[in-house]
């Protein structure tokens, strides 16, 4: 690696003042992930067209896969981790899960940051607001409408000054299969195979 | 995607950024918000051995109404235009391009200046700036030039700002009948076809008009052969509108790609010229 030109930075990252030495050809998402191991800001295209990588700039979001660590020198970069954790969700984690906002989880992230930013800015988006507001968040499992819905739910929550809750409290949707019995008995029915026994 | 090494620098003033041009010369790249550059970076299709980032000067982010206008500080972002209540009202053709760039992340990042000076193709402004008369500071060691539009844009990725110099403000004088509308690409969505129309109106007709075309060509151009034709055009008139703008894009090579063929897109011409006009009329 080449270190001839490495640069000392300043960022305020959820909420914690630090000093960084980086490289100036440092992106952002791998100062976050790789240096600070905040794994929950994902690399999705790489090219600045999924979303998977946003977080919050000074409170915007922005792509963090096309931005320079030493471009966020003196800023404040929030990411999911400062959004909200297992014991204290923000409403949008909560409406996430609750709506089913999501499948296998991987854009989930950014999209809650750059949901969270929308409700910020519009406490009472419509439905095409928010569909235009994400618009630079890809997901290739929902079809986007769950997602649609937990931004709406999200945004009344907030506005109603609902408070924070674990994810103990967030109560399931369903309740917990029972687990299947350990014998074949239950499962698959018996029936005598045919032609078996004479008539 | 890593960009190969380079360093970086971040000067405080116009004067400091100019020295490290003259330092640096051809090695050196300018970035602000960097939505154009780093892509190319990541890529390594650009690889300077300097990024002299100029986003932190002070003074060219502003959005000033004037007398004549608008005066536009090359660092204020898309999202920035897009939100402006002075920008909607003296120079809707720029809010609606502002409004379609990217999505919502990259708004907040790129800029104004940083878009025209890249001199993308596709990229929204230019047609803008050329419907709506731009005047384009140049700002370089020992002076201010002031470029306008029409001189500006001179080709594929290609400006008329010398490697020494800095794009610091974009001029606007006022355009209320003014539009901007595009066929975007579905995934990056730059413009597949764009077009902004400027009119004046002399009661139910168009007095003179200036249309201007992006994404088709090898950079954005102006569609004289319609304003000739749009001239005492009846504004309510769809019909001799579409007429009017049937060759929007005569003379020029349009561009094909895996998305859209040359004749495609100047067939789109067309159909988006009259859209924009038809936008701008009712403003």
């Amino acid at each position: 690696m080449q270190t001839k030109h490495v640069r000392q930075i300043q960022i305020d990252v959820n909420g914690e003042p630090r000093s960084l030495s980086v490289e100036p050809r440092l992106l952002l998402v791998h100062l976050l992930r790789d240096q600070l191991g905040l794994t929950g800001t994902h690399v999705g295209c790489d090219t600045s067209s999924c979303g998977a990588c946003t977080v919050l700039l000074d409170g915007r979001s922005v792509k963090s896969c096309t931005m320079l660590a030493v471009q966020a020198d003196g800023r404040a970069v929030t990411t999911i981790e400062g959004i909200g954790n297992s014991k204290s969700l923000h409403p949008m984690q909560e409406a996430f899960w609750a709506e089913h906002g999501l499948q296998c989880g991987y854009c989930t992230t950014g999209m809650i940051v750059s949901a969270v930013d929308i409700i910020q800015r519009n406490p009472d988006p419509t439905d095409e607001q928010i569909r235009e507001g994400l618009g630079g968040n890809v997901c290739r499992c929902t079809g986007y409408h769950n997602i649609v819905r937990a931004v709406k739910a999200a945004a009344r929550a907030v506005r109603s000054g609902a408070r924070r809750k674990s994810v103990a409290e967030v109560e399931p949707l369903t309740p917990p299969l029972e687990a299947p019995p350990v014998t074949g008995e239950g499962i698959i029915p018996h029936r005598e195979p045919v032609g078996a026994g004479g008539e | 995607m890593i960009p190969s090494a380079f360093d970086y620098a971040r000067p405080e003033n116009l004067q400091d950024a100019f020295a490290l041009l003259a330092e640096h010369g051809d090695e050196a790249k300018l970035i602000a918000g960097g939505h154009s550059l780093l892509p190319m970076m990541k890529l390594r299709l650009a690889t300077p051995s300097i990024l002299i980032d100029i986003s932190r000067i002070d003074g060219l982010a502003g959005i000033d109404a004037t007398r004549d206008g608008l005066k536009l500080g090359a660092l204020v972002t898309h999202a920035a235009l897009a939100a402006s209540e002075q920008v909607r009202k003296l120079a809707p053709a720029l809010a609606d391009a502002a409004a379609q760039i990217g999505d919502t992340q990259v708004r907040n990042r790129g800029t104004l200046g940083g878009a025209c000076a890249h001199g993308d193709p596709a990229a929204d402004y230019p047609a803008v700036l050329l419907a709506l008369g731009a005047r384009l500071r140049i700002a370089k060691k020992g002076g201010e030039t002031v470029k306008e539009a029409d001189d500006f844009f001179r080709g594929m990725f290609e400006t008329a700002l010398e490697g020494d110099a800095i794009l610091t403000e974009i001029a606007l004088g006022p355009a209320p009948h003014s539009a901007y509308v595009k066929f975007p690409h579905p995934a990056s969505h730059y413009a597949v076809v764009g077009v902004a129309a400027k009119l004046e109106l002399q009661g139910a007709k168009i007095a003179s008009a200036r249309v201007a075309i992006t994404g088709v060509g090898d950079s954005a151009f102006r569609a004289k052969s319609v304003e000739k034709a749009l001239s005492g055009v009846d504004a309510g008139d769809a019909a001799a509108i579409r007429s009017a703008c049937i060759d929007a894009a005569a003379g020029i090579e349009a561009r094909s790609d895996v998305f859209a063929s040359g004749s495609y897109r100047a067939a789109m011409a067309a159909v988006y010229a009259a859209r924009a006009v038809t936008a701008a009329a009712i403003r």
